[in-house]
């Protein structure tokens, strides 16, 4: 019997299995950042232990760092402080720090794969569920909690059972104007936000082969959005292609060494899934989200379902999601006014993601009532976007592109979305309270996110496209 | 280091019939700026709890002085979304010892049991059974026995059996703590290091 992508990278990271116990599994990179990270390091302390591998470990500052003016102090204290106290713990146990003002900093799932840190083969833990991100290498990823932190800081290992293994594959040719923000959305919107969990995903499919790294990197970010333990895509040229030549890549001989081991890592022919489910890529239209949660998400077009087609004990739920959303039964949501429109966070804020937005946006302005933030995913992304001359297009079209960090995706720092506003955002979460108390999120692509900043209502995207293609 | 044991439980409960409870409403991230573990409690479901101005919303359980006890019982895919162990801490420091439900998110359930919180999923029959014991009489008695693996509403004599992975158990029972088992193999660790 062949054995999945996922079995293969598994067991060559087993230390030790025992009867009863969770395996204990190596970790080769342990990404840190400022928000999950101080209790552990006060654990360390307590216990008397050093970081075990600290070479093995890299930090970043992102989640509460404010997006303009970063040359400046932090002005919210208790965000300065964690801040701070990132600084400190990674100076006193010896771990490198991609900190503000750093050329390398940026959202931890950003910076890993640009640096080449994050490769095929790989096992990589944050304290982030989107650490599912990594996995587009073809390497396992995932978010751990705090006490885990502390154990990978500890021994850098960790205690954890084998998820079963599902594939999804996605065949077919997407419609213009679909890309992988849609597929995730709409795989979310028909397995709902719980179909994944206590599975690793492999997505595969000629639909998913065609994709970028970037857009792969879209997908595995949004695993966690269905429960998934972790996501992952088998590696192949594209993926070889992206980690050459990356600052931490491997080179020379080594390069060789590693490109022939990554060769082998795919789910052989026979290998057995625990759950396997297939989507066309022409049922795809561009998707948006018109509840509160990842999988409350419909095809632009269609209409918010009826509270009546949901279970009778599901209603309550329903209900609460669309009164919190301001929306009702069978509505649709193009031509709804909004208010905000976010580009960034670490599903949606790489160099490709602000190509693509600047490109459409060229020559054209955003409506009077639409505030736009683009929030670049990384110093590096924000640096080539300024080298391509992209922010002089996002600034004429009142897109200011601001400095990075994960900004608006969660309400944490300064950027949040004010009570009761709509914002079309291409993040990954439209949880109550997620961009600010009260603030009402629609999740969408950059291109619907922002077709909708240019119009100032909810847009298909799909529009523009035909009426461009007739000019 | 030594965690909170946990064995048995006997105790009124307090529903939250809502599916799908992300982590964010558990405590939403404003309030992660904390370096220690200690006060989340306060902030547990902040913004169902209370409102702009920090007055308690009276609709929401938290606030209804008739419920109380140390079981959250909440419906399905409970604790989905943001990874943060703040939402096991916010919970327990609030008092509670254990959350039902008839479905858990992997991350929420493994910060839960690392934290002597413990998560106990039922089928959704017995989960319903719950709510409507504890709506027939707020201070219905549920009881949860983590050696022998059963939850039961004291009244009716209804019970089930619960899954917990063995080594988690121990760990609870015991109160150890998964670093130093870890640590305890560290030759292991080591020794698989040069074989790579």
């Amino acid at each position: 019997m062949g054995q999945t992508l996922f079995d293969k990278i598994w067991d060559a990271h087993v230390v030790s299995s025992s009867e009863g116990f969770p395996d204990i599994l190596y970790i080769d990179t342990h990404f840190i950042h400022e928000v999950t990270s101080p209790q552990a390091f006060d654990g360390l302390r307590q216990r008397g232990l050093p970081v075990f591998r600290p070479k093995q470990t890299v930090a970043t500052a992102d989640h509460n760092v404010p997006t303009i003016n970063q040359h400046l102090p932090i002005k919210e204290e208790l965000s300065r402080y964690q801040v701070d106290m990132l600084t400190k713990n990674c100076k006193e146990f010896g771990v490198e720090l991609y900190g503000l003002g750093h050329p390398y900093q940026g959202i931890v799932h950003v910076i890993g794969p640009e640096l080449g840190i994050t490769r095929p083969g790989g096992t990589y833990v944050c304290g982030d569920s989107h650490t599912s991100t990594h996995g587009a290498f073809g390497a396992i990823a995932f978010g751990i909690g705090t006490s885990q932190v502390e154990q990978v800081l500890a021994t850098q290992c960790l205690l954890q059972s084998r998820p079963k293994r599902m594939k999804i594959e996605v065949n077919g040719k997407l419609q213009k104007g679909v890309g992988a923000k849609d597929i995730i959305l709409y795989i979310i919107s028909q397995i709902s936000a719980a179909g994944g969990t206590g599975y690793a995903v492999e997505y595969a499919g000629d639909t998913i082969r065609s994709l970028s790294m970037e857009g792969r990197m879209t997908i595995c970010n949004m695993s966690i959005e269905m429960g998934a333990r972790c996501g992952l895509i088998a590696p192949d040229e594209t993926t070889i292609e992206y980690v050459k030549g990356r600052e931490f890549a491997p080179k020379g001989e080594d390069w060789d060494k590693a490109v022939a081991y990554w060769k082998t890592l795919y789910s052989d022919a026979d290998a057995s899934f625990d759950e396997v489910l297939s989507f066309k890529a022409e049922d795809i239209e561009p998707m948006i989200t018109y509840g509160t949660n990842p999988g409350m998400g419909i095809g632009v077009t269609q209409h918010v379902p009826e509270t009546a087609s949901f279970e009778a004990k599901e209603q309550g739920s329903y209900k609460k999601a669309l009164d919190y959303m301001g929306l009702h039964d069978d509505e649709t949501l193009l031509g709804k006014p909004i208010d905000y429109v976010f580009i960034g966070s670490c599903t949606n804020s790489r160099i490709e993601d602000l190509r693509q937005v600047a490109e459409f946006v060229k020559g054209k302005h955003k409506a009077d009532n639409v505030t736009v933030w683009v929030v670049p995913g990384s110093k590096q992304v924000q640096q080539q976007a300024i080298a391509e001359g992209l922010d002089k297009i996002f600034n004429e079209a009142g897109f200011p592109l601001r400095e990075p960090g994960c900004s608006a995706c969660l309400g944490m720092n300064e950027d949040k979305i004010p009570a009761g506003k709509y914002c079309v955002s291409t993040s990954n979460r439209n949880f109550e309270g997620r961009q600010g108390p009260n603030s009402r999120t629609f999740l969408a692509s950059p291109l619907t996110a922002a077709a909708s900043a240019i119009t100032g209502v909810v847009t298909d995207i799909r529009t523009f496209l035909k009426e461009e293609e007739l000019v | 280091m030594a965690t909170k044991i946990f064995k048995h439980i006997q105790t009124s409960v307090v529903p939250l019939p809502i599916e799908n409870i992300d982590t964010d409403q558990i405590i939403p991230a404003r309030f992660l700026k904390a370096t220690t573990r200690d006060g989340f409690g306060n902030n547990l479901f902040r913004d169902w709890r209370f409102d702009g101005d920090d007055n308690p919303k009276q609709d929401f359980v938290l606030n209804n002085p008739n419920y109380s006890g140390k079981i959250l019982v909440a419906g399905k895919n409970f604790g989905c979304g943001s990874s943060r162990e703040h939402a096991a801490w916010a919970i327990a420091d609030y008092g509670f010892d254990a959350v039902v439900s008839s479905f858990f998110a992997d991350i929420f359930k493994g910060n839960a049991l690392n934290n002597g919180l413990l998560p106990v999923q039922v089928s959704e029959d017995f989960l319903k059974k719950i709510f409507d014991a504890v709506y027939a009489d707020e201070h219905a008695i549920v009881e949860i026995d983590l050696v022998d693996q059963f939850i039961k509403i004291v009244a009716t004599g209804e019970q089930e059996s619960f899954e917990v992975n063995p080594y988690k158990k121990a760990c609870m029972t015991n109160g150890y703590d998964d670093i130093d088992y870890i640590l305890s193999k560290k030759d292991e660790i080591a020794e698989f290091e040069g074989t790579r």
